[in-house]
């Protein structure tokens, strides 16, 4: 194979639930040869497993079918493949369900491989491990319902070599998502840390889709973003020394600038010298940004050293139960009918005997996500009260709900709006295995 | 002078940690934020933010100050019980931090 002068890497998603017209946008005038959704976040997985077990063929990203209805048969027409983590609890069950609707949509022939081994329950079950956010180990998590490796780009770039045209997997690391076309173009060594560290600046730039190109930017002032409810994603023209330029398509919302791409470098990342990954510690602090003109800069530098001799695992583990409620009062003296309501509430659920274990009251208006301590400096017309609370059985938690409803004939006067909502938790985890336990391997679906 | 005159921000999580990028809009503001905007002053401004601890990582290349701040959101997203259990509103509040320098540092 000659190796492409660049590839251009659309971003078709940032997170499970984005919005979908932006990729067939890009799929439809971006000229891309790759296209990437990114759909997992840290407990979506945990989740995913749960309904798994429900449903032996289910436990991949719910909307997965929906993106692939609407793109797969633009990007068959135009040689565009498609590489996503939508798999997460069941890739091949993915991979087989693609398949059908390719079938269906009469786009054979078409090759999606599932990407498998992120699965590393048994050996977490197994073994005892430290815990890496936290003290304890993993033998004090009851319940235990998932754990994920955090594979690298090796695999996809592999099944990409092996003529995949859609790949699925699970857990891997959203940078890798980009990087394993990069490694598959360009043919780069496994083992060129500061090339894969390059990569990998590019694809954390685009990991998160919109948000690159005016997505969670704009403000009154000085960062203002047109047509943003427009707002089209980005993509990377790469060339094989790891330096891109960024873009998105002509005509769409948002834009592209020096300040989006600085913001975006930075997001999520805790050192900027050492971003691990599976396969690189990547540095970011020597990245450099030019803007090229209307919506296109060009990114270069950034380097790595070699990768960590472990992955990063997320266990996902039942933690009891969320309750909540929520109740408005308006008017004169609405703030201090709201503390009175809480007040009433916090006693009742003590007179009920609800073992909640810890519980919350905040006023949305004046402290709910304020940290300043300055939210009740003037004086509301209206104040909505949200009760919060954790407790080891669904009952208790229930009771949180409950106990505002009542406040509509047994509380303070006016109160409105009552909603309430009892979730269980899926509380996330985190510890490390050594590189070397987890084997990755790749499972074709011919359509 | 506020924080948001000369710089933006955007803010993230990992687990149980709150990640606020504050950026210069003009590199030149660069060492006057950095010599402002101590950690001490963050948490001066946000005193409700409950954090284990804070670093400040210096960017100068790029202009902009990576502060991490652990143990900012009452377990994580996965267990908080806060409404916004990503701390994604976090940095907006610091827009308004005044650098205490007056018009006349520039």
């Amino acid at each position: 194979m000659i190796a492409p002068r660049s590839i251009r890497i659309g971003a078709g998603a940032g997170f499970a639930g984005d919005r979908i017209e932006p990729a067939v946008e890009l799929v439809e005038s971006g000229a891309l040869d790759y296209l990437v959704f990114e759909c997992l976040a840290e407990r979506t997985i945990a989740a995913a497993q749960q309904a798994r077990r429900g449903d032996p063929a289910g436990g991949f990203d719910p909307l997965l079918l929906e993106r692939m209805r609407r793109v797969l048969p633009g990007a068959r027409a135009r040689g565009v493949r498609i590489v996503t983590n939508a798999g997460a609890a069941n890739p091949v069950g993915a991979a087989h369900a693609v398949a059908d609707l390719a079938r269906a949509q009469g786009l054979a022939p078409l090759r999606v491989a599932a990407v498998l081994g992120d699965d590393v329950l048994d050996l977490i079950t197994a073994t005892p491990r430290a815990l890496i956010d936290r003290p304890g180990a993993t033998s004090d998590l009851e319940r235990i319902v998932s754990a994920n490796a955090y594979l690298g780009a090796g695999p996809i770039a592999r099944a990409l070599a092996q003529g995949a045209d859609v790949v699925i997997t699970g857990r891997v690391g959203d940078p890798a998502l980009f990087v394993g076309p990069m490694i598959h173009a360009f043919g780069w060594s496994l083992d060129d840390a500061p090339l894969l560290g390059r990569g990998t600046v590019i694809g954390h730039l685009l990991e998160c889709a919109g948000q690159l190109t005016g997505g969670y930017f704009a403000d009154m002032r000085r960062k203002r973003v047109q047509g943003l409810a427009r707002l089209g994603f980005p993509y990377a023209d790469v060339t094989a020394d790891g330096s891109a330029v960024l873009g998105k398509v002509a005509g769409s919302g948002g834009h592209l600038s020096l300040a989006t791409c600085k913001e975006q470098l930075l997001y999520e990342i805790l050192d900027p010298a050492a971003y691990y990954q599976a396969d690189v510690i990547a540095d970011f602090t020597s990245v450099k940004f030019a803007e090229l003109g209307d919506d296109r800069v060009a990114v270069s530098g950034g380097g790595g050293a070699a990768r960590p001799d472990t992955l990063k695992v997320s266990i996902g583990y039942d933690d009891g139960f969320i309750g909540e409620g929520q109740i408005s009062y308006a008017g004169a003296d609405a703030v201090e009918r709201a503390h009175l309501a809480a007040a009433i509430v916090r006693e009742r659920l003590m007179i009920v005997g609800a073992a909640v274990e810890e519980l919350r009251c905040d006023l949305i208006g004046i402290d709910s996500v304020d940290r300043s301590g300055r939210g009740g400096s003037v004086t509301p017309r209206e104040v909505r009260l949200r009760v919060a609370g954790r407790a080891a059985d669904a009952a208790s938690a229930t009771a949180i709900g409950a106990e505002i409803e009542a406040l509509y004939t047994n509380g303070p006067f006016g109160g409105g709006g009552v909603t309430r909502l009892l979730r269980p938790v899926l509380a996330v985890a985190s510890t490390l295995l050594p590189a070397a336990l987890v084997r990755p391997t790749i499972e074709m679906v011919e359509v | 002078m506020l924080l948001g005159d000369v710089a933006h921000l955007r803010t993230g999580d990992k687990g149980d940690i709150s990640q606020i990028s504050v950026i210069a809009y003009d590199p030149a503001d660069y060492p006057l934020i950095e010599r402002a905007l101590t950690f001490e002053r963050v948490l001066s401004h946000l005193p409700q933010i409950r954090a284990r601890v804070v670093h400040r990582y210096e960017l100068p290349a790029l202009g902009a100050l990576n502060f991490v701040v652990e143990g900012a959101l009452s377990g994580g997203v996965t267990r908080s019980l806060a409404l916004d259990a990503h701390g994604k509103s976090l940095g907006a509040q610091l827009l308004d931090l005044d650098l205490g320098t007056g018009e006349a540092a520039r």
